[in-house]
């Protein structure tokens, strides 16, 4: 599994997004679950939630931190993964598959292009 | 170093202290040892002492026994001068006195979660309501005239400061449940009740949490731990949050504190709970341990979003409660509940019976009740007082229109007698106080 998949793109706030059709899949990159730690908690954001990118919709909790997760585009919340209730370590071992955190429907598609690429994210982290 | 900071000089750096403050003050020289303790010794003689005088004041603070093993326990210097058990490796005892407080105060409050204490009741019950406003996102608080004044007092502060609203809603002796209801709407966030309440009272919290519950708002529950032993539990009457003061439970008096803040919460605002909480695990090698825990709460690791600042306990208050409820146990503590209620019901039937006197409502009570009295509560405080009886609460100190309604406690530490010499220098008063007051008047001592 890469680290930066290419099938992927990138929020400046470590957050990955797939375009699937009409909706797109969300979470955080195995670059950000590594520098938080074991995931001991996601508060997930509600179905029929309204999003706005770059806007907190949740908040993901480690044994050391506490930070927001963020809207990589705007749009309205469809389907939550209800397992990281009961195990949110799952966002360590499998951040692109398992670990995926929540699906939406964008309102305004067209942000998904200004987001980073693989490479570009990257390159970021290793500015960071 | 001056010109580094961009002073001109060392006496700019004292321009915030008053001008006649400054320099050297008119302190007087040192006295011996055997002077200072003769100084402070004639200090402390200018206060009446507590200890073997009858008193009969609670609003709040209560004087009960306190067995000899809690000081013995908290008093050893590994409780007494232990820090914070931020490093659970070296904490082991402090953390397992934290969880069987956290457990014991669980099961007495009927909820899932309790902390590790907080400071005292007044931050106890803000801390409540800041979690119903974060549960609902709703800004106004809801609170009754039985609230305990010094809760409430501390509650307003912190709302105004916060920008949130607070509605509060009158009451006379006890609360009717619909009156309640209609004043609830859904800008609510919490309803505060205390029960028993200022006056003695004991409300009706289950109709009461259902009425906060139909507005879609949080129910918290204000009680004296101890009458939780014979009382129904908050967890079980529908409370969302239970608070309390905790210095009922081996904690002196000590002059207003400290005493011990209790809050419980069902599971599913666990998260929202401010301050510490201990939680059990297993060590490396599989044997129980415990550990402090769900700390990215807190304001050290969540900083600005943290919902308190509060991120410490009253690890040596928590720690007398436990000792002072593993002595009294299961049992025993129901027990010492229901003789502090007989005392208080023996007391009321007679000063009941006391003509000018009357029993200010018939909502039941536990072991505080309010008084109606034939001259102003203060003065009748002042009568007992000059026979060395410590009075009762007056209530007109929080509403001049109650001057004349005194709230009396009942311990287990008020013996009959004592309960019968209250009666008796009662029942002298009206026309006692008549004559000392034309005394006074006329200038005879």
């Amino acid at each position: 599994m890469a680290d930066f998949p290419d099938d992927l793109r990138y929020t400046t706030s470590d957050e990955w997004v797939r375009l699937e059709g009409d909706e797109m899949v969300s979470g955080i990159t195995a670059y950000a679950a590594e520098q938080l730690g074991d995931i001991v908690y996601v508060k997930l954001p509600e179905a029929g939630q309204q999003i706005e990118q770059s806007e907190p919709y949740g908040e993901i909790e480690s044994v050391k931190a506490v930070s927001d997760l963020k809207a990589p585009l705007s749009g309205e919340v469809t389907v939550v993964n209800a397992d990281l209730d009961q195990n949110p370590a799952v966002i360590n071992d499998d951040p692109y598959g398992q670990g995926w955190i929540f699906r939406f429907r964008p309102s305004n598609p067209g942000q998904y292009d200004s987001l980073l690429t693989a490479e570009a994210y990257e390159a970021k982290t290793k500015e960071g | 170093m001056l010109r580094a900071i961009g002073v001109p000089s060392v006496e700019d750096l004292f321009a915030n202290i008053p001008e006649h403050l400054r320099g050297t003050l008119p302190i007087p020289d040192a006295l011996s040892e055997m002077e200072t303790l003769q100084l402070v010794q004639a200090l402390a003689a200018e206060n009446l002492n507590l200890a073997g005088r009858p008193a009969f004041l609670g609003a709040g603070a209560y004087r009960h026994y306190i067995p000899a093993a809690v000081p013995a326990i908290t008093g050893r210097s590994e409780f007494y001068t232990a820090y914070t058990p931020y490093q659970p490796e070296l904490s082991q005892g402090t953390l397992q006195v934290i969880y069987e407080y956290q457990s014991m105060i669980a099961e007495l409050t009927g909820l899932d979660v309790a902390n590790a204490s907080l400071y005292d009741a007044a931050t106890g019950v803000t801390e409540a309501c800041t979690i119903a406003i974060n549960a609902t996102g709703r800004s106004t608080i809801a609170t009754v005239g039985g609230l305990n004044p010094q809760y409430a007092r501390v509650l307003r502060t912190y709302l105004h400061q916060e920008g949130f609203n607070l509605l509060e809603i009158p009451e006379e002796w006890v609360l009717d449940p619909e009156q309640v209801a209609a004043a609830l709407d859904e800008s609510v966030a919490g309803l505060v009740v205390q029960s028993p309440n200022l006056f003695g009272s004991i409300e009706p919290m289950a109709d009461l949490a259902a009425a906060a519950h139909d507005a879609g708002a949080l129910f918290i529950a204000v009680s004296n731990p101890l009458s939780l032993a014979i009382l129904a539990p908050p967890g079980d009457v529908g409370a969302d949050v239970a608070v309390g003061c905790g210095q009922p439970f081996g904690i002196p008096l000590q002059y207003g504190g400290p005493y011990l803040g209790i809050i419980a919460a069902r599971a599913g605002l666990a998260r929202q709970l401010p301050g510490r909480i201990c939680g059990a695990t297993v060590d490396g090698e599989g044997r129980r341990g415990y550990v402090l825990t769900l700390q990215a709460r807190e304001q050290h690791i969540r900083r600005e979003k943290a919902t308190s600042n509060i991120c410490t306990n009253h690890q040596l208050m928590a720690l007398a409660a436990t000792v002072y409820l593993s002595l009294l146990g299961k049992q025993g503590l129901p027990e010492l509940a229901t003789l502090c209620a007989q005392k208080a019901h023996y007391a009321a039937r007679r000063i009941a019976a006391i003509p000018g006197f009357a029993l200010a409502s018939d909502a039941p009570f536990v072991n505080e009740f309010t008084v109606r009295t034939p001259v102003p509560a203060a003065e009748v405080n002042r009568y007992l007082l000059r026979r060395e009886i410590i009075g009762g609460f007056d209530l007109g100190r929080v509403d001049p229109a109650l001057q004349n309604y005194l709230v009396l406690a009942f311990t287990e530490l008020n013996t009959r007698q004592q309960i019968d010499d209250l009666v008796s220098t009662l029942e002298s008063l009206q026309p006692e106080v008549a004559v000392e007051a034309l005394q006074s008047a006329g200038g005879v001592a």
